[in-house]
């Protein structure tokens, strides 16, 4: 068991060196927010590294100047007012530069009115169920068959031969470009989070309670993510995939799912 | 000294009791810090224990060794054990030992209940423990407790509950004895601003103690009676809320945060302006900064919570008390690079630990004002992002601030100088290690990587593997420092004031410590006098 686990871990080091994995960076994303989210998350981030060099700077440079082998008498001041007000109100100002546009986005993340696709996503263990509100579509969505197969211990498949090991589902969510989509959250059991991070989503699905949150994609393609809210043993196994299609492919869908649904309908 | 003259009029000089008795029964505020330390190392040894078992299970994708309930427990019972059995305690007990002698008083002032409330410490692990081996595993919903969750647990359940009531009960005695002994006890002449800041940054802390620990307990009792006795707090079949137990939770967890950062700021505090040989920059603003940060702590709690359906004003009031933080914050990393600078400088093991602290807490720092702006948090929230943040505060923040005051003040415990080649060896292997293995997950979780999960899909694998490495390393640097304290006794013999430029009553008695110290008051005012 262990000499396969090194082999695995050297074979992944070599085979690494050839693949993208080593993505660095939170994705810019496939909506406004959240680009807007990514903007912001840069923003904070670069003033980080500018305090840090400042602060870090400084203290690197009295860490190589001010030492006792360098023959230096320690100076005896201990207190500066002046000093002391600047550095309270210089990260005071700072911290206003970040505050008003993360407040701006944070207004436009809340505002889910009038939305084109409404869908209710209820969370269980360990699946989703998507239901379409208007359109009568309702299906539940769950880790793909490979995935499945490859995930036990002794399941003898290398989880590096499947394809979005863990990140692919049997039936994935369904919206058209370019629509606002408005997703309501619940749970069936304990607390999930649905989150897709090219969508800038994650909201919690609580039990009793229904949680409101929106997107509107301006890409088309296929974006994955996972439950974020421990959820039991399987927590890492019920993943997201949003397909993103154009208006007449989403259309077609709806009918062809429409009228899978409509004789189960009428038995009902 | 007048210590001297006392003993030699009065002849009730008893020295420690002989066997067993002397640690089940001690009321010695240094053999119950001494004890304290002890069970914190111990419990720091089986939490990495777990620690390891979770990184082994996540060095490579797939599953190899647990299955994912295991994984959880072990998440779980890592968590608990390393904020409440290892970090908290290893506090307690250096409050134990330094306090009294750092404000001139002979003892804690509740002897008795410092003896119960360190023997409470073992019952509560042990009970804690032992639900690894129940039917049903040991706790798996993640140290949170969030209900709906953890009412699936097994047969622990209960055991988790009244676990965590013990760890509770100890920290309030312990808290108690702090404040009561740090407002009565001190040396005449030692006014609150005159206090040393690690009795300054553990007053505080003893009071965040004393205002939440009881919520924790309110929090957990309800869970119990919500599982065993038909209540609804949190389920919502009953009409309960099961996102009001977060709420309760985090109004908790918050201030536990700074419970467990304060007293690192102390021990930092000390250390630095002595091996600086100046004073600490802007004392007063220091513990200004520290009251400042202990207030803000109430009121930021639910920036715990931003995904979880709050009303906007709601996360935009959090977001901006949060961000506040980041102010006194501030104040605290620049003063203590204001005391480093222009002084006379020297590295030895403490100082070296201390200066990661600086380095690595504010990295920890940033990362936290990143999770503070609300519509990103979205984004990092319950991602390897908020593990490398949190861990960043955690272990090169408090763990090698306890690392830092354990070899700053083992010559004075001991009587002897530790070994620092091997101390140097022991901070270097830690340091590099500890950033192997955190700083690849701030990009596992930018690039959206879960926390929580026992498997993982094939993109994250590469720094997944590296972060296993760097703890592995991690966890064996740990050996040498157990290494240095085994052998700590066999170095040569250590001053009274150990270094160059210590500061403060404790370095006045002689090393090792006697028994007994301060029978009668001591005069505050001339242990500063080697800076003035």
């Amino acid at each position: 068991m262990i000499r396969k686990s090194i082999l695995g871990l050297l074979g992944l080091f070599f085979a690494s060196a050839a693949s993208a994995a080593w993505e660095l960076n939170m994705p810019k994303g496939v909506t406004e927010l959240s680009a807007e989210t990514y903007g912001l998350h840069m923003m904070v981030f670069w003033w980080c590294v500018g305090i840090g060099i400042v602060v870090f700077g400084v203290m690197i440079i009295s860490l190589f100047k001010h030492r006792k082998s360098k023959g230096v008498k320690p100076a005896t001041f201990s207190h500066s007012t002046a000093a002391e007000v600047m550095w309270t109100a210089i990260p005071v100002v700072i911290l206003l530069l970040m505050a008003v546009p993360a407040a701006e986005t944070m207004v436009k993340l809340e505002d889910s009115r009038d939305p084109d696709v409404s869908i209710v996503i209820t969370g269980y263990q360990w699946k989703w169920h998507y239901r379409y509100q208007d359109e009568g579509i309702g299906f539940y969505s769950s880790l793909a068959r490979p995935s499945l197969e490859a995930r036990p211990r002794d399941s003898g498949i290398d989880v590096n031969s499947v394809d979005n090991y863990l990140l692919e589902v049997d039936n994935p969510l369904v919206v058209p470009v370019g629509a606002k989509v408005r997703v309501l959250m619940t749970s069936n059991d304990v607390v999930h989070s649905w989150w897709v991070p090219d969508l800038a989503i994650k909201k919690d699905a609580v039990p009793g309670i229904v949680n409101e949150a929106w997107f509107r994609a301006n890409e088309v393609g296929t974006y994955r993510g996972q439950c974020a809210e421990l959820c039991g043993k399987d927590h890492g196994y019920m993943p997201i995939v949003v397909e993103v299609v154009e208006p007449e492919a989403y259309q077609a869908w709806v009918d062809t799912r429409s009228e899978e649904a409509a004789p189960l309908a009428r038995t009902q | 000294m007048t210590t001297a003259v006392a003993d030699a009029h009065e002849h009730d000089d008893h020295g420690p009791a002989k066997g067993i008795g002397r640690w089940l029964f001690s009321t010695n505020h240094k053999d119950i810090g001494t004890m304290y330390l002890i069970f914190s190392l111990t419990m720091f040894f089986i939490g990495g224990a777990m620690a390891m078992v979770i990184r082994s299970e996540l060095a490579i994708p797939g599953l190899q060794f647990v299955h994912p309930e295991f994984f959880n427990s072990m998440t779980t019972m890592h968590a608990l054990i390393m904020v409440f059995g290892a970090v908290m305690p290893a506090f307690v007990g250096l409050a134990n030992w330094m306090i009294p002698l750092m404000i001139g008083a002979p003892d804690m002032a509740l002897p008795r209940m410092n003896n119960w409330s360190f023997w409470i410490l073992p019952i509560a692990f042990g009970i804690l423990l032992s639900t690894l081996f129940m039917p049903g595993g040991a706790p798996a919903s993640g140290w949170t407790m969030y209900p709906p969750l953890v009412l699936q647990t097994g047969n622990a359940f209960p055991f988790l509950i009244f676990s965590v009531h013990l760890m509770g009960l100890s920290s309030i005695m312990g808290a108690i004895n702090v404040i009561v002994t740090i407002i009565n006890m001190r040396a005449p002449d030692m006014t609150l601003l005159k206090m040393p800041m690690f009795v300054w940054t553990w007053l505080i802390t003893a009071y965040l103690l004393i205002a939440v620990m009881p919520v924790l307990a309110g929090a957990v009792t309800m869970l119990l009676t919500d599982q065993f006795f038909g209540t609804s707090f949190f389920l919502a079949a009953g009409g309960g809320d099961p996102v009001m137990f977060q709420h309760i939770f985090w109004f908790f967890g918050h201030p536990e945060v700074y419970i467990m950062i304060l007293p690192a700021f102390g021990v930092v505090s000390e250390i630095i302006p002595t091996f600086a040989r100046k004073k600490l920059f802007g004392h007063d603003s220091m513990v200004y900064a520290a009251s400042c940060i202990a207030f803000l702590s109430f009121i930021v709690w639910a920036h715990h919570m931003f995904t979880v359906g709050m009303p906007l004003t709601g996360q935009l009031f959090f977001m901006f008390a949060t961000m506040l933080i980041a102010v006194p914050t501030g104040v605290k990393i620049f003063n203590w690079v204001a005391t480093m600078w222009r002084g006379a400088m020297t590295f030895e093991t403490p100082m070296l630990f201390s200066l990661a602290f600086v380095f690595l807490f504010t990295i920890g720092g940033f990362s936290g004002l990143m999770l503070a702006i609300a519509p990103a948090d979205i984004q990092y929230h319950d991602t390897y992002f908020v593990v490398a943040h949190f861990h960043y505060v955690l272990v090169p923040g408090s763990v090698f601030a306890i690392m830092a005051g354990a070899y700053y003040w083992l010559p004075k415990w001991t009587g002897h100088m530790y070994n620092e080649t091997l101390g140097k060896v022991h901070f270097w292997a830690s340091t590099i290690f500890v950033n192997l293995t955190f700083f690849p997950m701030h990009f596992l979780g930018l690039a959206g990587m879960p926390r929580r999960i026992p498997d993982y899909s094939t993109q994250f694998a590469d720094f997944n593997t590296i972060a296993s490495i760097g703890a592995f390393g991690f966890g064996l640097s740990q050996l040498i420092f157990v290494w240095v304290l085994l052998t700590a006794r066999k170095g040569e013999k250590a001053t009274d004031r150990v270094w160059e430029g210590s500061h403060g009553l404790e370095w006045t008695v002689p090393s090792p410590a006697p028994y007994h110290t301060f029978d009668t008051p001591p005069k505050a005012r001339i242990a500063n006098e080697s800076f003035e």
